[in-house]
């Protein structure tokens, strides 16, 4: 699978309140959710974001509260994929719970700027940079961590699980 | 081969003799923890997995905090989906308004967490029970409906950090003041993916309170858990509490540490973490002058007794200053009982706080002390993102009880001493 879109750029340590504020998380609606994404960090994002494009940010992204609203809003907003140095732990694993795809790539992160066209091929973890012509490679994902990938989420996988034990 | 506290107890957990940083292994946990905010979600999720119950009612642990009593309609329906599912299930450990509190000051005050125990809960301070021996940690809301279900969890086994406190406390310094002084050296990514273990004669000496709240800002560092190893201490509270039998683990002499640390607490002294990231600390004496709006005292990092007791030692017989409100948040129904029988929601009241019902609240910028633009608070709570209590342009800086008492005499950041 191959994913093409613009990216968004965004700096290091952006926490689960800037993806998506406490004050929105009396509900769990993904369209609601989605109204205010990125809003602290960018109050333009919500309005301006287009079903593919990219989230690209520097180190620890998703750091904070373990509200998988976060990542159900990224997701929601038709946000493609997150490309970052590093993810924070909590946020990594909700990420590939709820089948947002992320990148983790520092390279990729130092080398993408604001409004870069960028496509990733989702099975290799390979990134294009189409902008600027560079190529970057993304950490390889652990096997187990694949396999939930490929059930497509935590509950499908555990659903699985329980009916094969049945 | 020699193991560390965390690895002992993952292993214990995994059926297996020994595990090492890396490893992906399944643990049997011992309790499953939700709040209104996140179990909403992984009741949904508990849902589709196509069993009939919980894998063990009395180790399904709801406690609506967060926007508990209910803020608005929307939080009202979010609190209902737990209670319905409480009695669906027929959860022992459902906690409604009146007899909650902030989980991670109710859990183990009400003796559901023990030493040596895996506890997975669906917020991010779960970290918390580490100071009492226990290996927790916070996830998401899927995560939390998969271990709802199995009554298990999938975890990477992390390398751990020693951190060794050496020295003594200096007056007002508590382990508040440890905590942000190592997420201010190492940064808020500084331990990711990595255990915290707490150690040293500062450490040993310190009561439970201040070892909860060591552990339960581990995360702001980006650990999995913090983590300090049980002794007399630990014994003493869990005794006449613990609902379980309980394991004490201590790391073996040669386990293996990714980094070890060394701080002298003797150079230590009350810190300030300056907006808007929990690492960006000073020392107070370095705060310069910086006038508050609003001083809050309480949340699962410093809402407990030992918390509201040095604040209210220093409000006695003072006023809150003119240009700011206090608001005193108790930990739990128990805490906000025993404060009032040692006296002390009288002080705060007669200083011109607010007394409050417990609730996490204005921590997370859900109510009770939302921030207008513009606005500076001071709070013992543990974030200080863009936003956290309220607008994006309002400002939190994050402090002990003792300096949150002293800046809300005062009307700006002041050390502790300047009022004692």
């Amino acid at each position: 699978m191959k994913i093409e879109g613009k990216a968004w750029k965004f700096g290091a340590d952006i926490d689960t309140d800037a993806i998506i504020p406490a004050r929105y998380l009396n509900t769990s609606d993904p369209v609601e959710l989605a109204k205010h994404v990125m809003e602290d960090a960018d109050p333009g994002f919500p309005e301006r974001v287009k079903p593919g494009d990219l989230i690209v940010a520097d180190k620890n992204f998703g750091c904070g509260s373990s509200r998988e609203h976060a990542p159900i809003a990224i997701k929601a907003a038709g946000v493609s994929c997150v490309v970052a140095a590093t993810f924070a732990r909590i946020f990594y694993r909700n990420a590939f719970n709820i089948g947002l795809l992320i990148f983790e790539s520092p390279e990729a992160a130092a080398g993408i700027a604001d409004g870069d066209q960028v496509a990733v091929d989702v099975d290799s973890g390979t990134i294009t940079n189409l902008t600027k012509g560079e190529t970057y490679q993304a950490t390889a994902v652990p096997p187990f961590m694949q396999q939930i990938i490929a059930a497509g989420g935590l509950i499908n996988y555990v659903a699985e699980r329980v009916k094969n034990n049945a | 081969m020699p193991m560390t506290i965390t690895e002992k107890i993952l292993a214990a957990h995994a059926g297996v003799e020994a595990v090492k940083p890396g490893e992906l292994i399944n643990v049997r946990v011992d309790l499953a923890l939700g709040n209104d905010i996140t179990a909403p979600v992984a009741i949904r999720e508990f849902e589709r997995i196509g069993v009939e119950t919980v894998w063990d009612r009395e180790r399904v642990v709801l406690v609506p905090d967060h926007f508990v009593p209910n803020k608005d309609i929307k939080s009202a329906e979010q609190a209902k989906a737990l209670r319905e599912f409480a009695r669906k299930h027929r959860l022992t450990n459902y906690f409604e308004v009146g007899r909650m509190g902030i989980e991670h000051c109710l859990l183990p005050e009400q003796g559901l967490v023990a030493p040596g125990d895996i506890i997975i809960g669906a917020d991010s301070h779960t970290c918390t029970y580490g100071g009492l021996g226990a290996f927790s940690t916070g996830m998401g809301s899927t995560d939390l409906a998969a271990a709802m279900a199995l009554g298990e969890t999938w975890l990477k086994v992390p390398e751990s950090i020693k951190f060794v406190f050496k020295g003594e406390l200096q007056p007002w310094v508590s382990g508040k003041d440890l905590i942000l002084y190592t997420i201010g050296d190492i940064g808020v990514d500084g331990a990711l993916y990595q255990a915290m273990e707490f150690t040293g004669p500062v450490i040993e000496a310190m009561d439970m309170d201040g070892r909860l709240t060591i552990c339960n800002m581990a995360v702001e560092a980006g650990a999995k858990n913090g983590i300090i190893a049980p002794d007399e201490i630990t014994r003493r509270y869990v005794e006449g509490r613990a609902k379980r039998d309980y394991t004490f683990y201590n790391s073996d002499e040669g386990a293996t540490y990714a980094q070890v640390i060394e701080y002298d607490a003797d150079k230590i002294e009350p810190q300030v973490a300056f907006p808007h990231l929990p690492s960006n600390t000073r020392p107070v004496s370095q705060a310069g002058e910086v006038s508050l709006d609003q001083v809050v005292i309480g949340s699962c990092t410093n809402g407990r007794m030992e918390d509201l007791r040095v604040a209210a030692g220093l409000l006695k017989g003072r006023k809150v200053n003119d240009n700011l409100r206090l608001i005193v948040i108790p930990g739990t129904q128990d805490i906000y009982l025993q404060a009032m029988q040692e006296g002390l929601v009288e002080i705060f009241i007669k200083a011109g706080a607010a007394f409050s019902t417990p609730t996490c609240g204005p921590c997370l910028g859900g109510y009770m002390g939302i921030l207008a633009p513009g606005e500076r608070c001071l709070a013992t709570t543990n974030r200080n993102f863009v936003g956290r209590m309220g607008h994006p342009e309002s400002e939190v800086y994050l402090a002990n009880p003792a300096v949150a008492a002293a800046s809300a005499v005062l009307g700006r950041i002041a050390h502790p001493r300047e009022v004692a």
